[in-house]
């Protein structure tokens, strides 16, 4: 066992193991290695990402043609949705912080299968060249946008084969890491940590779980078929051969409607963690929350029909769905209701963190009401397949998940790398994405009611200014990042050592040490039967 | 790890499980050769759900499992039935 | 729990084992729920088309394949309760007669399909773009697909059993730590429990 307690003082990020330098990261399976390395991967597409966003903003700086043809702005915006739906919204909160807190957070020393924890990310990767191989050889990018709408999505001339194999094995890796989390949370609590006692962000991982590894099975069949499709011309989805594309329709959304909670969900975890620790006060209603967010899972498996208002459905369908869409805007809600509970009377701690959550309440509430708009019959047919759309999905999937992901990444930052940021660049950074991300998606939201389709790298002159405005935002908000990621990528080097619980947090990983040692704990916590959540001693 | 219960069941229970199994696989298919018209496929799934309620329970040993490994089960049945009812709510009123 | 000298966890929890399995099972339960969904939604729309084409498939094929799977369900579900009752030979000749069966499914599978290549009907072969209705492409395109898929399992079925034998033969498997041979009997029986429904949908509405 003497080895063992030598492991135990190094912290995790130090530690020797069997082997040395990158191989001791990259087959390492300890969950707090794996969480970084999935921060890394997911940090390099997000940036491929935003460049390609940066390039389709500057396409539409002027009419016409001004940087790119019409076949590469088609390939852009396909790319640029393939890499950041798959690759970084939605591994993203629960692949890196999912993976290195949730251990911690219920008094685990690891997740509940660390091999197969290193074999998701492996997967990711393999995924993730499967696609940039789409990109780099064959007949073209693909370029029927991240949907894979058939029957374009075997009718097109572009090499999509791998790019659908590549988004079936994250898929996969998605599935395993969800797998992983359940059996954790199922078998490692510490003693002691009921059900009602885990933390909120465990609880929103749970419900992201079970959606990761109920929805996305049929969409991994789907792309299968769309393969088999291109390679042998089964049938299934072409008009041609008695197939029904509405069908296909259909089953991607079983997907990637459930996909969108699988990207709001931790994210909403994450600001229920943030919210008390810098109002100084207990969460407001801790089981409506656990509550709203189960609600959340379940009713957003049963929504997926409303991405397809106008794509042929029957009337009865149509007003089902509506119906539904309406109904998730409830549990929604409560959250924030709860939110702005809790810091009503709280002693504020005004940090970083705090800033971000903020400002994630104010974009998640702009972006959650302009998808009622969206989800009613009436007003969608109007602004369906326009620039609105894209300001909605991006207020919540940018702005809900993205600025959740920084929130959570302001805040953790000290305990995942033991050294605190410099705060006032960090808050400028925080600033100058926050005032650019405005800039750039709210015009989008006026053209797209003027009546300005998505999809297109050409306009109508009477949408230059908005769009204008728009593209000088994409540069503010770039510019936000690139300071955020200098100052964080700095700080991980070189900034002042951090305490162990710098945020007076209550959660169980601000108890061990910053950077936590390797095993978590020298001994399991153990949780008293009268402590509440966020109340351990 | 001793704490852990094995609920050892008897060959008898298998045999039988079978035996009840392929009745059932030739009770469908007697049922679905006589002419039933649009009940056939009615008839067929009947039998193949209990069928697989066999060998959920048996062979699968749900019966000897911890309760909320069934009710998962259960759930899981419940939204993949859901699901075909919402796509139908499409195709049968198109 | 305790720790080896890379600090890794050597500890064994046969109850995270199993819901991880039936958590798989559950993913791969609704992989097929999908092709399930796209049948009935075709069958609903082509039920005329779906009778006709049934016809081509030869039921006692289908019929003998069900029986041969039921079997192996049982010895497969033998052997567990074998090896608990520490029988290790019996165990590993129950497991044996699995593999067997399988092997004997899939070259009926093999035949199968064969005689459907010999009457010129595979996705997108001429014969069946040129003479058939849409619903009869729709029929077998889900035919080669589903029962592809399910050989598929039964292949990856097979190799988790023959991981087992290994690891019973090298006595790591054995009464006290069940749980690669009870995962591995879940998924044979997932792959039972999927031929359940996709016979009588494929076979029996004639």
């Amino acid at each position: 066992m003497q080895t063992a307690h030598s492991a135990n003082e190094a912290n995790y990020l130090t530690y020797k193991g069997k082997y040395k330098g990158l191989l001791g990261w990259i087959f390492s399976t300890d969950h707090k290695r794996i969480g970084l390395l999935y921060l890394y991967s997911i940090l390099t597409m997000f940036s491929v990402g935003v460049l390609l966003g940066l390039a389709m903003k500057f396409e539409l700086l002027a009419p016409g043609k001004t940087i790119m043809e019409a076949q590469t702005y088609n390939s852009a915006f396909t790319v640029h949705g393939v890499i950041m739906i798959f690759m970084v919204v939605i591994p993203g909160l629960p692949a890196v912080f999912g993976n290195i807190m949730l251990p911690i957070m219920i008094g685990a020393k690891d997740v509940a299968f660390p091999k197969l924890n290193l074999l998701s990310w492996w997967l990711y990767v393999l995924g993730v060249i499967l696609v940039l191989a789409a990109l780099m050889f064959g007949s073209g990018a693909p370029d029927t946008g991240w949907t894979f709408y058939a029957p374009y999505s075997f009718k097109s001339g572009t090499n999509l084969l791998p790019a659908v194999f590549g988004a079936f094995v994250l898929g996969f890796s998605s599935i395993l890491t969800g797998l992983n989390f359940l059996v954790t949370i199922h078998r490692l609590r510490c003693p002691g940590m009921k059900w009602t006692k885990m933390p909120l962000f465990v609880w929103t991982l749970y419900g992201t779980a079970w959606i990761q590894l109920l929805a996305t099975p049929v969409v991994g069949i789907t792309l299968v078929l769309v393969a088999l499709e291109r390679m042998f011309g089964i049938g299934v989805f072409d008009p041609a051969l008695g197939g029904d594309p509405v069908l296909y329709q259909h089953l991607f959304w079983i997907y990637s409607h459930p996909a969108v909670y699988v990207m709001i969900l931790p994210a909403m975890g994450a600001i229920s963690e943030i919210i008390p620790t810098f109002s100084q006060k207990q969460i407001f209603g801790y089981k409506a929350i656990i509550a709203s967010t189960m609600a959340i899972a379940f009713v957003g498996y049963l929504v997926w029909g409303h991405h397809m208002f106008t794509a042929g459905m029957s009337g009865t369908a149509q007003y089902y769905f509506s119906l539904l869409t309406f109904i998730v805007a409830i549990p929604s809600a409560i959250k924030v209701f709860n939110w702005i509970s809790t810091m009503y009377k709280g002693s504020i701690n005004v940090q970083t963190p705090l800033y971000w959550a903020a400002s994630f309440v104010f974009v998640f509430l702009i972006g959650g009401l302009s998808g009622l708009v969206l989800g009613a019959l009436a007003t969608d047919i109007y602004v369906h397949d326009t620039a609105f759309v894209v300001a909605h999905f991006h207020y919540i999937v940018f702005g809900g998940t993205g600025f959740a992901f920084f929130a959570a990444a302001h805040y953790w930052f000290p305990k995942i790398y033991g050294r605190m940021y410099d705060k006032g660049w960090a808050n400028t950074g925080w600033l100058v994405f926050f005032i650019g991300f405005l800039a750039l998606y709210t015009p989008m939201f006026y053209l797209g009611m003027m009546g300005m389709p998505r999809r297109y790298y050409d306009y109508l002159d009477e949408f230059h200014s908005g769009n204008i405005l728009s593209t000088f935002g994409s540069w503010i908000m770039v510019t936000g990042l690139v300071i955020i990621v200098v100052n964080l990528v700095r700080s991980a080097r070189k900034g002042e050592p951090a305490e162990m619980n710098p945020w007076h947090s209550k959660t169980l990983e601000w108890t061990v040490s910053s950077p936590p040692p390797v095993e978590n704990f020298d001994e399991l916590p153990v949780i008293a039967e009268d402590d509440g959540p966020y109340n351990y001693k | 790890m001793s704490e852990e219960k094995h609920h050892i069941v008897p060959y008898r229970v298998y045999i039988i499980v079978l035996l009840a199994l392929l009745a059932l696989t030739f009770a469908s298919i007697g049922i679905t050769s006589i002419e039933l018209g649009e009940y056939t496929v009615a008839g067929a799934l009947i039998f193949a759900c209990i069928k697989s309620f066999l060998v959920l329970t048996y062979f699968m040993h749900l019966k000897y499992d911890k309760k909320y490994i069934r009710a998962m089960v259960v759930f899981v049945f419940v939204i993949f039935v859901v699901m075909i009812v919402i796509t139908f709510l499409d195709y049968l009123y198109r | 729990m305790e720790n080896n000298a890379n600090g890794e966890h050597v500890h064994y929890d046969a109850e995270a084992s199993k819901i991880g399995m039936w958590l798989f099972i559950f993913t791969e339960l609704l992989l097929f729920g999908g092709l399930f969904l796209i049948y009935s939604v075709y069958r609903f729309k082509n039920p005329e088309a779906f009778h006709l084409a049934a016809e081509e498939l030869n039921t006692s094929i289908g019929a003998l394949n069900t029986v041969l799977l039921l079997i192996s369900s049982m010895t497969i579900a033998m052997s567990t309760t074998t090896l608990l009752l520490k029988k290790k030979g019996a165990t590993l000749g129950l497991l044996a007669i699995t593999i067997i069966i399988g092997i004997v499914f899939l070259v009926n599978k093999y035949f199968e399909w064969g005689v459907k290549f010999d009457h010129g009907i595979w996705p997108g072969s001429e014969h069946l773009l040129n003479d058939f209705s849409q619903g009869e492409i729709l029929f077998f395109g889900l035919y080669f697909v589903m029962t592809g898929l399910h050989a598929l399992h039964i292949i990856i079925g097979l190799a988790i059993i023959v991981a087992a034998i290994i690891r019973i033969r090298k006595g790591t498997v054995h009464e006290n730590r069940a749980a690669l041979l009870e995962n591995a009997g879940l998924y044979w029986h997932l792959v039972d429990l999927i031929w359940i429904f996709l016979f009588p949908l494929f076979y029996l509405i004639t």
